[in-house]
């Protein structure tokens, strides 16, 4: 609690910051696309969410285990704190995602394998939230859901590959490729720093939500030793 | 050894004397094919084309009919607590359980799904490709299931919990499932049926092993 009070104002100065600097490189700065012209701008808000969303579901599944293996609280509390973090960035990137689809494949959607196996993680988000929500109990609550994470985690590889398995309307990866970037550097610096930046407001959105959980568990803690007396 | 086979009987025996397992499945399953035709109009050549996806769509809703009282009505009289202190290693348990959950709700909706394809004008030719595809492909909805049923022990109205958990688990049986099927009525360039039942193979495979350790770990946690 003291070290992340003290970290929170600088992590939130540089990352809103850095966010600034990547949206404002992407949309006023960076040239539009030779063959989708100005809305490859949807690239530089469609792309970190998209990131995150599978950041936040690794973290929630590394936070799980950690909960399960070491049994260490703070886990339990990293864990629940990401989750509604994550299933509002998916959520984003589904959005974002429609939104670009539109003028570029002339459709919101399509039943592709990329877009369904997103679908599905904001559907394993909103049950991880729901399980969290049905058990009273904590402890025990928090066992169930970091199981069920965890079996939930055999998508994050479906997601990353579907791309390639799968010959679908969503084009493959071209940032974080073993043969470098296919994207154009004037392009990708704007991306990458707005990545950082979105990064960053996550981590720190996740730290806000901990202090929160960790102060409502004091609370709760508290009343019961009340009602106890 | 036995003592797996002992709780798999059990479960066939549980089943069919206790009531309200794979029959009601089977009705129920009955009941969601023919309000189809309703809900779409009579249009047979429609029907011939949405066949393959309704039949599966129904079998997955069917199968989660009966999965709230796999572990429920153990916890509620101990016997998950005895499963728990036997000899029996969890997992087993959970293997045993989920089999005869397949034995009593899997095979009579696969015997059932042939006659309710004919509701659906589904072609004679496509009933030997459905129930193979079925035979491999349902295997994993118990297992999985089972992991979700394990999940939800001990929660009040756990059933709609259930479905929520479990469903996007059987999206890839559901896709795998309906492309064998209907690779097997119309000929669809690049897309083998045989491809897809080998996928269909191994999502079942791979939930062999995560049904029965995901399932044991979810029983701990509740029970703990």
């Amino acid at each position: 609690m003291a070290y992340s009070g003290i970290a929170l104002p600088y992590l939130w100065t540089i990352a809103l910051l850095s966010m600034g600097t990547g949206l404002y490189l992407g949309v006023f700065v960076a040239p539009a696309d030779y063959q989708q012209g100005e809305s490859v701008r949807m690239m530089y808000i469609h792309v970190p969410t998209a990131w995150l969303s599978q950041f936040g579901y690794g973290l929630m599944a590394f936070a799980s285990a950690m909960a399960l293996i070491f049994r260490h609280p703070l886990a339990d509390v990293a864990a629940k704190s990401a989750a509604p973090i994550g299933a509002a960035f998916t959520f984003l990137a589904l959005v974002t995602g429609a939104l670009w689809g539109k003028p570029m494949w002339g459709t919101y959607w399509v039943w592709d394998a990329r877009l369904t196996s997103v679908l599905i993680l904001f559907f394993l988000y909103l049950g991880y939230m729901a399980l969290w929500a049905t058990i009273e109990d904590p402890n025990r609550a928090a066992r169930v859901a970091a199981v069920f994470a965890l079996v939930g985690a055999v998508n994050l590889p479906i997601i990353r590959f579907s791309v390639d398995w799968w010959n679908t309307l969503h084009q493959p990866t071209s940032v974080f490729r073993l043969d470098g970037p296919t994207i154009h550097p004037s392009l990708l610096w704007p991306l990458l720093i707005g990545a950082i930046g979105f990064t960053l407001f996550f981590v720190a959105v996740l730290l806000v939500r901990m202090r929160a959980e960790i102060l409502r568990r004091r609370v709760r803690t508290l009343q019961m030793q009340q009602a106890a007396r | 050894m036995n003592a797996f086979f002992a709780l798999i009987g059990r479960e066939v025996r549980l089943a069919i004397r206790v009531g309200g397992g794979g029959g009601m499945a089977v009705f129920f399953f009955l009941i969601t094919i023919s309000i189809v035709p309703l809900g779409v109009g009579p249009d047979l050549n429609l029907l011939t084309r949405i066949a393959p996806g309704m039949l599966w769509v129904a079998l997955l809703l069917s199968a989660l009919l009966t999965l709230d009282r796999l572990f429920q009505a153990d916890q509620e009289d101990g016997t998950l607590d005895l499963f728990l202190m036997g000899g029996l290693s969890l997992e087993l348990v959970v293997l045993a359980k989920a089999f005869g959950h397949w034995l009593t709700t899997g095979l009579p909706l696969i015997v059932a799904a042939p006659v309710l394809g004919l509701l659906l004008n589904l072609p004679l030719e496509g009933m030997g490709p459905l129930m193979l595809a079925m035979a491999i492909g349902s295997p994993a909805l118990s297992l999985l299931g089972a992991v979700g049923a394990a999940l939800a022990v001990g929660v009040r109205r756990g059933g709609l919990l259930i479905s929520l958990l479990v469903l996007p688990f059987y999206v890839p049986v559901l896709i795998f499932g309906v492309s064998a099927t209907r690779a097997a009525l119309i000929a669809v360039p690049g897309d083998l049926g045989g491809r897809s039942l080998l996928l269909l193979g191994a999502v079942t495979l791979v939930s062999l092993v995560l049904g029965p350790v995901g399932g044991a770990a979810a029983l701990r946690a509740n029970l703990r």
